[in-house]
């Protein structure tokens, strides 16, 4: 009964083939198939956003998704964003704000952060806090969060 | 999750094809609902029929008297369209409200009536505005689409292409959100439209429903305090964990003063 599905997209600018079971939901092949583990699996429920990853530009939630629905798609990971030597500015805005403590909900958080800094170079601290709704942190409380979002938001836009 | 396979049509025929020739497909849409079924293995389709190909099935389209989305167009698109923001404010209220910002960038209109959630936003919007389902074999009154908990009136293999939303004079929404899912415990759908006043209640019962009462009060004097004292007998809503029943009749009086107030204060801005 069950195929394999082909697919073909781009993960962090790079061509990538390959035949999965139809069940292999985005974030199992980025994790598993391509050990990009930057994307971490926290609910598994759509609910904590520690599994974001951009699909096309938009942050989604890679734990959502099956892996044949991004056929065709360009996909970021945080992987993508940044090296430990060159920070994105995002990256460097948490670093500087002390925008995380254990660190679980941090590439969710800046894959949501950058999709939304990128149509709001200035934002308000409300606005942040509204689009924070799908992501969850047990540690910082958010404060913390808010600002380096604020900070790195203002940094994006200065290029 | 179960295994199953999966189909990705290039046409609205074909993707007809596929769930006739499968007993057991299912149509996926934004998947923010059915995935998570698959995960917890409450559904097990032999077949997934995704309409992420289908091109047709997306996008919004503006008249003078109505606004027409695609059943594939997604909650992000709807809130961030201009011509919804400025003729029915209150569905872009609506959408934006959905989930949060990366469900709304996957989940759509048809993918959320067609599961007619009892909490989801959608089908208030779609009642009290009047809305018409148009599916691949006929056209749907709002009225008539929404049957039940989780039912709907179409039929097996029936695929949902468009609604179309008639612009209303007024239209205000207000839920209060359940705090961890954003579904609603209660939301209120208020529109002023030429055919008079509806108001379409999701949340609170095991489907959506209107409330006579309160609509021809408004029809009389379209104002927060004309609900005042209209209430739904208790008996008839959804008592479970969230809230109960009793808090549910409270908060439908509520958030249906919130809806007429922020119809009424959006109408008069335009003006």
């Amino acid at each position: 009964m069950v195929d394999s599905v082909k697919v073909a997209f781009s993960v962090n600018g790079k061509a990538v083939t390959a035949e999965v079971e139809p069940r292999t939901l985005l974030v199992t092949f980025l994790r598993e198939h391509l050990g990009l583990t930057g994307t971490h699996v926290g609910c598994d429920t759509s609910q904590c956003g520690a599994c974001c990853v951009h699909l096309d530009g938009r942050s989604v939630k890679s734990c959502t998704i099956l892996t044949a629905q991004a056929d065709g798609a360009a996909i970021t990971t945080i992987e993508g964003l940044g090296t430990p030597e060159n920070l994105h500015p995002m990256q460097q805005a948490f670093n500087e704000n002390h925008g995380l403590q254990c660190g679980f909900c941090t590439p969710g958080m800046i894959m949501s952060a950058t999709d939304f800094a990128a149509r709001n170079p200035d934002p308000a601290e409300h606005e942040v806090r509204e689009w924070l709704e799908g992501n969850i942190c047990r540690c910082t409380g958010y404060h913390n969060i808010v600002k380096s979002v604020q900070a790195g938001a203002r940094a994006m836009a200065q290029g | 999750m179960y295994a199953f396979a999966y189909h990705k049509p290039r046409s609205l025929a074909e993707a007809g094809e596929l769930l006739a020739s499968h007993d057991e497909a299912r149509l996926l849409a934004g998947g923010m609902t059915l995935l998570p079924a698959l995960k917890q293995r409450l559904a097990a389709p032999t077949d997934l029929v995704d309409l992420g190909g289908l091109a047709d099935l997306v996008g919004i389209t503006v008249s003078d008297s109505e606004i027409a989305i695609g059943a594939m167009t997604t909650h992000a698109a709807v809130t961030r369209n201009d011509a919804v923001a400025t003729k029915i404010p209150a569905l872009a209220t609506l959408a934006g409200g959905i989930g949060d910002p990366q469900v709304r960038h996957r989940g759509t209109i048809g993918g959320s009536i067609c599961n007619a959630d009892p909490a989801a936003d959608y089908p208030a919007g779609v009642v009290a505005l009047g809305a018409t389902i148009v599916t691949d074999r006929r056209e749907i009154a709002a009225d008539d689409f929404f049957t039940g908990m989780f039912e709907t009136a179409l039929e097996p293999g029936e695929i949902v292409r468009q609604v179309r939303f008639p612009i209303p004079e007024a239209a205000g929404y207000a839920k209060f959100p359940n705090p961890a899912s954003r579904y609603a415990v209660v939301g209120v759908f208020v529109a002023k439209t030429a055919g008079g006043v509806r108001v379409a209640v999701t949340g609170a019962g095991p489907s959506v429903f209107r409330i006579p009462a309160m609509e021809s009060a408004l029809a009389a004097n379209f104002s927060p305090d004309s609900v005042t004292g209209i209430s739904v007998p208790e008996g008839e809503l959804n008592n479970d964990p969230h809230a109960t029943a009793a808090y549910r009749a409270h908060l439908i009086g509520v958030m249906a003063r919130r809806a007429v107030a922020s119809a009424r204060n959006t109408s008069e801005g335009e003006n």
